[in-house]
């Protein structure tokens, strides 16, 4: 379509920048308050341009924490970073091989199989989470990595994505490697694997962030301030009883909790946007 | 080396879908066979039984003198070249031909070694570092038939591997393989729907119909004296032309009241009794007039370059001569058809079968 209408376009433009500035004003402001001290944000006049304690700010948080919290951001991004590293690569292994199990092997009950998973899309952990807790206790894994990660590794997410990239490759490369005198393990490892490199990464980012967002079942499973992720951090800074809020300290958390996923998002783009919408064969 | 023999392999699908029905066949060894029949005769179904990738029903699959039917498709000692190539996508053309070496353990100087040699004979030895993606279909055919070759396995196995590409590469390949095969005389079967390639390519053409054999032979045997109407029909360019006839005396039938003479035909035949005349398009004389001749009203004319096609009605069924540019003129509309005798091949019209000499 050639196009040649100025106004046109000034108003694409305009809309377009209008919904950046809405999308990213919030953003914008975060960032700003975490360059500032208590009191410049307290008595609401907070300046629009960065301030001078990003150095003082930024260190604490990571190091020290709130006045009230007490506990170091560094190591709840540790923790968060273990929980969403352990649900995106664990998923990832658990959803690749049951995908390569439903579409390359026949077995009895396949298609059952396959439609157990399909179902489990259908409860998040949110709604199996009394039953999820109650066996995540009886385990005795409350406050622990494998408490935090395992029940969120089993969806049917990853597999469905699996098995529909599975189902375009086409027979005859199965039909090469078996006459190749490669086995089905040689065939994942040296033929699926390597073409689901994209698929892998657009997974490893969507399971990233959402590892790295969970709040409520972190909120649940954890007690020891040890264990806390960084979202829960986030939470308990802003509600104190009887203090104030130590914003700037909030403000650098909540960027800080930004950062990884962000950093995830920007270094696997180019393989994630070619895993979403991956043709060629 | 060697050869193939099938002993009434048969292939049934769930659902009780006999899709091969018994089919017997003995392959030499260093032979070039072609399986060709329309689609959905078996053709595939019986090559991929060979090759081990679909369970064998019934019978038996020998290579050599080996029963093959429980061996794993990487033990049965063959090469495939699939139609889409199947070529390793991720993997370059030097590891694509190298892959089922290395899974045999095969040591690293032999594999340069028969890789290089394959990609010479082949002329693709530019590309060895190129991933599949970055060549044309001709070249990627090469590939997969340098993956076929580096084996250096007991029989090749095609299916239909040029039907992927443009008319003239096809015609270029075509060359290549059958030049190929007498250059390692490697004993190999081809499953193809295109009846030239199967003419020109094999030394054993086997015409497949609804999972059975119709007929087996030299090309030009099958081409000359077709066992059943259906080989008839289907070998040859435009097809043969099928009039319904009548047996008029021995060596005679008569075709809406015109009688010619025939050869080939059986004794015995009761006079009277109705009868199918094949004539091949390339096989009556337009224009001439003999002892036999067959008078045929033209529709139109189709213009091949060197040759013209009549078509047109001989006693009122669909009829075609072919005939050489410039022998007549175009808007002729009634033509005079000379007929060798030796030409004219006689069908059974329930059984389909030819009535030649026994």
């Amino acid at each position: 379509m050639v196009e040649n209408r100025p106004f046109a376009q000034f108003m694409a433009y305009l809309t377009l920048a209008l919904g950046v500035v809405i999308v990213a004003f919030p953003v914008y402001l975060a960032i700003m308050a975490s360059t500032f001290d208590a009191a410049t944000i307290i008595n609401g006049n907070m300046p629009l341009v960065p301030g001078d304690q990003a150095a003082v700010n930024y260190p604490r948080a990571l190091f020290y924490g709130g006045v009230h919290a007490r506990e170091p951001v560094a190591g709840m991004m540790f923790n968060s970073m273990i929980m969403a590293l352990g649900i995106a690569i664990g998923k990832i292994l658990i959803s690749i091989l049951s995908a390569f199990a439903v579409v390359y092997f026949k077995f009895p009950f396949r298609k059952t199989a396959f439609w157990i998973i399909f179902i489990t899309l259908m409860l998040p952990v949110e709604v199996r989470i009394y039953p999820t807790y109650k066996i995540v206790a009886d385990l005795g894994l409350l406050d622990t990595y494998t408490g935090l990660v395992m029940p969120l590794i089993a969806s049917a997410t990853g597999t469905l994505l699996f098995r529909q990239f599975f189902m375009t490759i086409p027979d005859e490369l199965l039909e090469a490697s078996k006459i190749d005198g490669a086995g089905a393990f040689r065939f994942f490892k040296d033929t699926l694997l390597p073409l689901s490199m994209t698929t892998i990464a657009a997974l490893f980012v969507i399971q990233f962030i959402y590892g790295w967002n969970q709040y409520l079942w972190p909120l649940l499973i954890t007690t020891k301030s040890s264990m806390q992720t960084i979202v829960i951090g986030i939470k308990k800074m802003i509600t104190t009883t009887d203090a104030l809020t130590e914003w700037q300290i909030a403000m650098t958390t909540a960027v800080l909790a930004m950062l990884p996923p962000v950093l995830v998002v920007i270094f696997m783009q180019r393989l994630f946007v070619k895993g979403l919408v991956e043709t060629e064969k | 080396m060697a050869g193939v023999t099938l002993d009434t392999v048969r292939k049934v699908y769930a659902g009780n879908v006999e899709a091969v029905k018994g089919v017997s066949l003995g392959i030499e060894d260093g032979s070039f066979c072609v399986l060709v029949g329309p689609s959905g005769c078996g053709k595939s179904t019986l090559l991929r039984m060979i090759a081990g990738l679909e369970t064998i029903s019934g019978g038996e699959v020998k290579i050599g003198d080996r029963i093959v039917n429980q061996v794993e498709p990487a033990d049965r000692d063959i090469a495939m070249v699939f139609q889409n190539y199947a070529l390793y996508p991720h993997m370059s053309v030097y590891d694509n031909m190298a892959y089922g070496l290395k899974n045999r353990g095969t040591p690293k100087d032999e594999i340069e070694k028969r890789v290089k040699e394959a990609a010479r004979i082949l002329a693709i030895e530019s590309f060895l570092a190129r991933k599949p993606r970055q060549l044309s279909g001709g070249q990627r055919q090469r590939v997969a038939m340098g993956r076929a070759i580096v084996r250096k396995p007991q029989v090749f196995l095609f299916d239909e591997p040029l039907s992927n590409l443009d008319a003239k590469l096809r015609v270029q390949m075509r060359v290549e393989i059958k030049r190929l095969q007498r250059a390692l005389g490697v004993t190999s079967i081809y499953v193809t729907h295109d009846q030239v390639e199967a003419m020109t390519l094999s030394d054993k053409l086997v015409v497949m119909s609804g999972g059975q054999i119709e007929q087996v032979g030299t090309p030009s045997e099958v081409y000359r004296r077709p066992e059943t109407r259906f080989v008839a029909t289907f070998i040859g360019s435009p097809p043969m032309n099928i009039l319904p006839g009548t047996v008029e005396a021995p060596g005679r039938v008569s075709i809406g009241g015109q009688s010619i003479a025939v050869t080939d035909m059986r004794e015995g035949l009761t006079p009277g009794s109705a009868i199918e005349v094949g004539l091949r398009p390339e096989d009556v004389q337009a224009g001439g007039t003999g002892t036999s001749s067959l008078s045929m009203d033209v529709d139109f004319v189709e213009e091949l370059g060197a040759t013209q096609l009549f078509h047109g009605k001989v006693a009122g069924a669909e009829f075609i001569v072919q005939a050489s540019t410039g022998q007549l003129p175009a808007d002729t509309r009634r033509l005079a058809l000379a007929v060798e005798p030796a030409n004219v091949h006689l069908f059974d019209p329930q059984t389909t079968k030819r009535l030649g000499r026994v």
